[in-house]
């Protein structure tokens, strides 16, 4: 029996955020919170693996108590479990205080089941950084595999997987021992519409929660905005490019005065013109 | 095979999470089922919530509910094309407790509304669309969802999902609305600063105006407009029969952005930023278009039994008390152990004897007589705003001359028996 | 931690078969200048397996030093290796500075490193800048999609570390017979140390078309209406000569691969002349082509943001510009050749 963790977060759906244009700021009202996108291809794909070889999936994430959505969603994919550790102390974090954190957690989870496999997204939309995976591996000492696309076998007898990570013309076979951390791709999967049975039992399911004094062994000095080696110091709004010139006339004369600015940079066309 | 549930109650507007709060409450094991991302996330209401029916469903709710103000004034505005008659009511004692109505957003209330049923013990499950009801030897079972292994059998399905109701088209209980049994309603929410809006409607902080507008507002076809204050924001719309539109040949967002630029209207927006678009069907067919509501195994309740107060703007009263009397009728049944038409029927025959029976039965004809003559609202509006306009222009001429004129100007003899008549037959349908 | 103990900016030199990525030479650059501000010497770190030579070519762009693991256990790139070698030369070294290429390699070696030392490390980073002084890197990046920029500092912890997105900064001209310091370092690294293990390394055997090395761009939004009328694009890229690019919404819209998209989560383009037709110029797509040297758009809508970014601008239908632009262009360019054999 496998057990997979994939951690997930909540995230606010950034393709729809407003922006307060005078002072910088995010109207977060705006933006509803999903479960991070990536993250979802990431529950699908434990849930696969366990369904292809036997398990369980847990799911783990670290936020405020409204991510017990985020939770339900995934239990609506097919996770069977789901952890959430949720405190004021953990906000703030970066993706180093984040990894300490989640890493806390998953402490206390293998206490009572070791994990085999933990699956993360390629990153998170609002942090956009895909740290925290690997951050996790090297805080468990297990090897991080980034840019997972295709999971290839799972051997757990012989203790190890088979995957396909993309490179940028390509990709690798790779072959790790188990327990590893994969960070995974969009493409590795289509995450399928869930079922019916599925999302009765997400609307029931509870997850477990716990707060920083639940935890065992926790530096507290490395938690939240306190264990955050960066700080945020400046926002603003990207500039502006000025604008251009605006083609007059009929079309016919627009795309001449196209054609000549273009073929002013002859020697793109050369090759063309020559051969 | 998926599990059984008591009850399943599909569309989470106020109609059905009522009858799902109430059943939850009774200690029936009940799912309701939501097409949108969230309850709320597709309704569409101006936004007049009214505190009664609410009540009767959860006493105190405004302590906690999304609210956005209570409303002190109620405005009617007869509108011409650059005039417009307004009278109203403004009363302080609906500005505190119990008060009498409240605006409301319904992407926030309902959401909110439904976590109460939650509470209650209700299973909530968005995101998911009701095919359609399984139907054995005549009786519904169950109903079929767009999901892999979406089946679900009850003992009772409460048909909620609002105006149009496939589901109960497909059990063949209504027939396709008729252009003039429908309207179609078309509102945006602007944004506005809190400060300005009470400053421009000349309100106190968390107090609320309510403008209903007709005539001009929807270029004199049968209809209403409405602008109503929010927390920070404006929802304005204009509602007409389906017909008039088609006869007319508008689109309905030409005539919202026609009273959005009313010179009665635009200088109480100026400003404001828009925020959502929407658009809606109201039944405003009434009583006569009312189609069956219960059958054996289903009862069909709020906007999708057509359960809407077209004169007075009034639907999610309807609908949530609707929704209560069912989920009262269901609780019955399940002690009875008998779910037959002939004993959901006791639904029906409460539902007459309420309220909602009794206005629908009062306003039967109202929509009707409206649209058959129009000149209610293409004639008798211009000419109270002319008559207006004459009495109170100040010009050395005495109000007697004035009056003089006034009636002269109504026409002809004949004329002014036809105007006496249509007053007579409006006092009928409406009284 | 003591801060001053660190010194130097170092740039993380990513290779694969014996070539350097350009993006390693871009940081070199950028590097450069970092350096020059704060007085301080720029490194390059190359690990691998006969890499040594390499260290020439990274002098010629502009570092001072270069430190190199040359080792069979190298060979192929694997976290777990090059963690080690990296973090055996910060401890040695004690850089106060080290930019990566925001690459999957160079994502994956900071993320771990990062965390090992531990230290701060930003992702994906636009615009660098180091406070004289203090030493302080000033990182800024796009942050929630794009929606805004973000300056990120690290303020106790050295070295500093920061990913950096290819194509943004600029390389040096390349100084031939430039050399500097080389330092050869090795680690004490067994096989059995390591628990992964490549199997196969596969390369996309149909070149794809290198949009990023593309000298002329021609790239299509939604305002295409559907696959059929993208072709379009396809076929004035034909006949410019020139590499098809995509907005994200084309992209999901299935119109075309993904590696065609040009911007915040696609690729960063920089050619001589990019065409951005039917694209209404969300800022995450400008974020990946503002750089080009000359922008040319077309959209039917005159308020499109796409015009407040391009150099040369049409109000237009693309259906009916493009077309003409085909065949003007084609018929120009057959008479150059006319002319051209006139002058022989
Ligand atoms: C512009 C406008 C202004 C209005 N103003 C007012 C007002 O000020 N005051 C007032 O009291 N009334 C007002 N009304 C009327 C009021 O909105 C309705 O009467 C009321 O919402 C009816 O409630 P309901 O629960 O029956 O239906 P709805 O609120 O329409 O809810 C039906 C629910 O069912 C869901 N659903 C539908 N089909 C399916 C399916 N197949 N599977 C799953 N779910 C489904 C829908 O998503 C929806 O959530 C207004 C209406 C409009 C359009
Ligand atoms: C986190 C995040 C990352 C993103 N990353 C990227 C990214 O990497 N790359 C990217 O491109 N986008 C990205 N986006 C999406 C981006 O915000 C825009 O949604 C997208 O670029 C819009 O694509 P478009 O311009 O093709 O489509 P639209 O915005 O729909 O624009 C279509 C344009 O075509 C014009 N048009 C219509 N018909 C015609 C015609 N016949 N002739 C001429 N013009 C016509 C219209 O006026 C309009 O301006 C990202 C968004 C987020 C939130
Ligand atoms: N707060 C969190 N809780 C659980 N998992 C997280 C959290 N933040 C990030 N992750 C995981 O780490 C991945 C990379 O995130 P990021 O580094 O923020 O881009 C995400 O796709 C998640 O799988």
């Amino acid at each position: 029996m496998l057990h997979i963790i994939a951690c997930i977060k909540q995230v606010p759906d950034t393709k729809i955020i407003k922006m307060n244009p005078k002072t910088n700021t995010m109207d977060r009202a705006s933006a509803p919170a999903i479960l991070n996108p990536y993250d979802a291809h990431a529950v699908e794909e434990a849930v696969r693996i366990k369904k292809k070889y036997g398990g369980i999936v847990s799911v783990l994430t670290m936020g405020p108590p409204p991510a017990v959505k985020a939770i339900k969603k995934c239990i609506e994919i097919g996770a069977d479990e789901g952890y959430m550790i949720s405190d004021r102390r953990f906000a703030g974090a970066d993706t180093l205080a984040t990894s300490y954190a989640l890493t806390k957690a998953l402490d206390k989870i293998q206490k009572s089941r070791p994990v085999d496999l933990i699956l993360c997204g390629k990153m998170t939309i609002d942090g956009d950084t895909g740290q925290v995976g690997p951050g996790i591996a090297r805080r468990l000492d297990i090897p991080p595999l980034t840019s997972v696309k295709k999971v290839e076998s799972v051997h757990q007898e012989e203790g190890h997987i088979i995957v396909h990570r993309k490179i940028e013309d390509g990709h690798e076979v790779i072959q790790s021992t188990l327990p590893c951390l994969l960070s995974v791709e969009k493409e590795i999967n289509e995450v399928p519409y869930s079922s019916f049975p599925n999302m009765i039992k997400a609307a029931r399911y509870d997850p477990v929660i716990w707060s920083v004094d639940d935890l065992e062994d926790v530096d507290i000095k490395q938690l939240g905005l306190k264990g955050s080696p960066t700080i945020v110091a400046k926002v603003w709004a990207p500039p502006k490019p000025e604008g251009g010139k605006m083609l007059e006339g009929s079309p016919h004369d627009q795309v001449d005065q196209i054609l000549s600015v273009i073929l002013e940079k002859k020697e793109l066309f050369q090759a063309k013109g020559g051969s | 095979m998926s599990e059984r549930f008591d009850c399943i109650v599909v569309g989470a507007g106020p109609a059905g999470i009522a009858c799902a709060y109430e059943l939850a409450k009774g200690g029936a094991k009940v799912v309701l089922i939501e097409r949108g991302e969230y309850p709320g996330s597709k309704n569409v209401m101006g936004g007049v919530l009214y505190r009664q029916m609410m009540e009767d469903v959860i006493p105190g709710f405004y302590q906690e509910a999304p609210l956005e103000r209570p409303i002190v004034e109620q405005r009617f505005m007869m509108m011409d094309k650059e005039s417009a008659v307004t009278f109203g009511y403004k009363g302080m004692e609906w500005g505190k407790e119990p008060y009498n109505n409240f605006t409301v957003l319904r992407a926030k209330f309902d959401q909110w509304f439904a976590s109460k049923a939650v509470e209650q013990g209700a299973l909530l499950i968005n995101e998911t669309v009701v095919t359609e009801c399984i139907v054995e030897e005549g009786r519904v079972v169950g109903v079929r969802t767009d999901r892999p292994d979406g089946e679900v059998y009850a003992d009772v399905v409460v048909l909620a999902d609002g105006v149009n109701s496939l589901l109960a088209k497909s059990l063949g209980f209504h027939k396709e609305y008729r252009p003039d049994e429908v309207a179609l309603a078309t509102m945006e929410i602007l944004k506005l600063d809190k400060k300005v809006i009470e400053d421009r409607f000349n309100l106190e902080p968390n107090q609320g105006c309510t403008i209903e507008l007709f005539g001009d507002a929807t270029k004199g076809i049968l209809g209403t407009g409405f602008l109503y204050t929010n927390k920070d924001s404006l929802s304005i719309g204009v509602g007409t029969l389906l017909s008039g539109l088609i006869k007319h040949k508008i689109r309905p967002y030409e005539l919202l952005e026609y009273v959005k630029d009313h010179p009665m209207i635009r200088p109480y927006l100026q400003g404001s930023e828009q925020q959502e678009y929407l658009a809606h069907l109201i039944p405003e067919g009434g009583y006569k278009s009312m189609g069956k509501v219960v059958g054996d195994g289903v009862i069909v309740v709020g906007d999708a039994a057509q359960l809407v107060n077209a004169i007075h703007r009034e639907g999610s009263n309807l609908a949530m008390t609707s929704g209560r009397i069912a989920a009262e009728t269901i609780l019955l049944a399940m002690q009875a152990g008998d779910f037959s038409e002939a004993l959901l029927d006791r639904y029906r025959v409460k539902l007459m004897n309420s309220f909602v029976g009794q206005d629908m039965k009062k306003y039967k004809d109202s929509t009707h007589h409206f649209d058959k003559f129009p000149q209610y609202f293409d004639q008798y509006i211009p000419m109270m705003n002319r008559a207006a306009s004459q009495m109170f222009t100040v010009d050395g001429k005495s109000k007697w001359e004035k009056q003089k004129k006034i009636w002269k100007d109504i026409g002809s003899p004949r004329e002014k028996i036809k105007i006496a008549r249509d007053a007579y037959r409006a006092w009928r349908v409406m009284k | 931690m003591n801060l001053e103990e660190y010194h130097g900016v170092w740039v993380f030199i990513e290779e694969q078969e014996n070539t350097i990525a350009p993006v390693s030479l871009e940081l070199l650059g950028a590097g450069r200048q970092l350096a020059d501000k704060r007085g301080v010497e720029l490194a390059g770190v190359i690990i691998g397996s006969q890499v040594t030579t390499l260290a020439s070519t990274v002098f010629e762009y502009g570092a001072d030093v270069v430190y190199v693991y040359d080792q069979p256990i190298f060979k192929d790139y694997r976290t777990e290796s090059y963690m080690k070698a990296l973090l055996h030369c910060c401890e040695t070294y004690k850089p106060e500075i080290i930019l990566f290429g925001a690459t999957s390699t160079g994502k994956d070696l900071a993320s771990a490193v990062a965390t090992d030392l531990p230290t701060g490390l930003t992702a994906d980073t636009t615009e660098l800048d180091v406070e004289e002084d203090t030493g302080l890197l000033l990182a800024s990046r796009p942050a929630f999609g794009g929606n805004i920029m973000a300056t990120i500092l690290c303020k106790k912890y050295r070295p500093q570390m920061a990913t950096v997105r290819p194509k943004v900064m600029k390389a040096l001209e390349k100084e031939p017979g430039r050399t500097g310091k080389l330092i050869e370092e090795q680690i004490n690294i067994k096989e059995d140390d390591i628990r992964t293990k490549v199997l196969e390394i596969v390369r996309a055997t149909t070149k794809k078309v290198r949009i990023d090395e593309a000298d002329i761009v021609v790239a299509g939004g939604k305002g295409l209406g559907s696959a059929e009328g993208f072709q379009l694009i396809h076929r004035l890229a034909e006949t410019l000569g020139g590499a098809v690019g995509a907005s994200r919404d084309v992209v999901e819209a299935g119109w075309i691969e993904h590696h065609h998209q040009v911007g915040q989560t696609g690729v960063t383009v920089t050619p001589k002349i990019y065409f951005a037709i039917g694209i209404s110029g969300a800022i995450q797509h400008l974020v990946g082509m503002k750089n080009a040297t000359m922008i040319i758009a077309i959209n039917k809508d005159p308020d499109a943001p796409i015009f407040e970014a391009c150099h040369y601008g049409i109000v237009g239908d693309a259906f009916e510009i493009i077309p003409l632009l085909v065949e003007q262009f084609s018929r120009a360019i057959a008479k150059e050749e006319v002319n051209h054999v006139g002058e022989v």
